[in-house]
């Protein structure tokens, strides 16, 4: 059995907190650059610019890439074989995220309950997904998610006869609808299979992965390219004012599911996507 | 692409012929209000209660920043999506607000309204928080403090870069 102390992991989790929100990817910085030489429209490319230069001056005064630090979201692999010392560890992440948000001066953005719609003033709860895996490891992914294009998320419960097809064509209606309100260019987490929810925390799951870095299932990763290509050519461009770079990636994850369905989450993230993960 | 510099408060003659899609550079007082300030904006209109700034000629942005370092007028201060002030807005422009900024779509009774009222709706770059705050160069509280981030602050900004999304004839960037 393997120690950890709630201690430790309270800092860890606020140093990723704030860091999250200043220091925009490497990935996504990359692939930005790409799209900017890539873009056609003048107003598009203007936008790309602006973004970039965005990203330094947040990472050189160390202040937040975009003033929505999101809803905090976590999610976190526990080895069976880890004790977690010192109180409970949804305590620990919640008093991380309580210290990240007020020491890295991050917007609070979360009410108490949906239809009082009271500050909790300090960005608690966050939103936390456990899975008990192998060994004596603590694993952690994070997104502060904003709600721009969470705002802009759907899921279908589709056939299985409407197949592939049926897939492409729910993804591709859902970012049309969205429009310049998510925030373009954007990344596209789709889940397919599963239950309704676990479809959702699939989309949600396949927003935490790296531009650039493709589904291992080969006809996966293919639909993946495909929808990218799709997407870029509706013409929404950056911040919805026309281009050819409405999103910078397409990320998909899949799981079994029951012989009647075929659920499909579609979960939007800005270009701001921010996404760390530790591991202790 | 022509640049234009324009200045709070705005009024007809300034915003008459700017057309959807003209890059602005815009400096002088606005305020902020997102969803919880618009709610209760409008409920003291409709309670005839006086409001905390003045309407006419007036320019809303929806934004929500973070928190001002020490030192700083103000942190991170990107614009937030519209359509949902839409339900709010129609009242606002019969009142005499003349200008909105914000990213995205708006619905048609805004249109309508913006049409009837001559206002005029900018853009700002969603996401590029760090980037606008640096053209803030003063922000108060005026109302609503225990809001948080949706309280509203008068702010003065100096060459905010802009685009006119919905010009004051109904014109719409995103509808090209």
């Amino acid at each position: 059995m393997r120690e950890i102390s709630t201690t430790i992991i309270i800092e860890k989790v606020k140093e990723m907190c704030i860091s999250a929100n200043r220091n925009l990817g490497k990935d996504v910085i990359d692939k930005i650059e790409q799209s900017l030489r890539e873009e056609k429209s003048l107003i598009g490319k203007d936008i790309l610019e602006k973004l970039l230069e965005n990203a330094n001056i947040a990472k050189e005064k160390q202040m937040p890439i975009c003033q929505d630090t999101g809803m905090a979201v976590f999610f976190v692999e526990v080895g069976q074989n880890l004790v977690i010392s010192g109180g409970s560890l949804t305590d620990a992440i919640n008093e991380g995220v309580r210290q990240g948000y007020k020491e890295g001066y991050l917007r609070k953005s979360i009410v108490g309950d949906p239809i009082l719609r009271e500050n909790t003033n300090d960005n608690t709860p966050a939103i936390i997904h456990y899975d008990l895996v192998e060994g004596d490891k603590l694993r952690m992914l994070f997104a502060p998610k904003g709600f721009g294009s969470e705002n802009m998320s759907r899921v279908a419960m589709l056939k299985p006869s409407d197949g592939i097809e049926g897939i492409k064509d729910f993804v591709i209606d859902t970012v049309k609808k969205a429009g310049p309100n998510p925030c373009p260019p954007i990344v596209v987490g789709v889940g397919v299979g599963g239950t309704m929810e676990k479809a959702c925390l699939l989309a949600k799951k396949a927003l935490m992965r790296n531009i650039g870095i493709y589904n291992k299932k080969s006809h996966i990763s293919g639909l993946e390219k495909e929808l990218l290509k799709e997407i870029n050519k509706l013409g929404i461009g950056p911040q919805g004012l026309g281009g050819n770079t409405t999103a910078l990636d397409v990320n998909i994850e899949v799981f079994p599911t029951h012989i009647a369905g075929l659920p499909v989450a579609v979960n939007l993230n800005c270009h701001v996507a921010r996404h760390m993960n530790i591991e202790i | 692409m022509s640049e234009i510099k324009i200045e709070t408060p705005l009024n007809l003659d300034k915003i008459k012929d700017l057309k959807a899609g003209d890059r602005v550079y815009l400096t002088g007082t606005i305020y902020t209000a997102r969803d919880a300030a618009h709610e209760r904006l409008v409920n003291q209109i409709e309670n005839k209660e006086n409001v905390p700034f003045k309407i006419q000629n007036a320019t809303i942005y929806y934004v929500g920043p973070c928190p001002a370092k020490p030192g700083e007028v103000i942190g991170s201060a990107g614009p937030t999506t519209s359509y949902r002030m839409d339900k709010y807005t129609p009242l606002l422009l019969d009142k005499g607000l003349k200008g909105m900024i914000g990213k995205g779509l708006r619905n048609e009774k805004v249109i309508d309204s913006m049409i009837e009222n001559k206002a005029i709706y900018f853009a700002a770059i969603g996401g590029a928080g760090a980037l606008i705050s640096s053209c803030i160069k003063e922000s108060r509280i005026i109302a609503y403090p225990e809001l948080g981030a949706e309280a509203i602050r008068e702010l003065y900004v100096e060459n905010f870069p802009l685009i006119v999304a919905i010009d004051s004839k109904g014109n719409n960037l995103y509808n090209r």
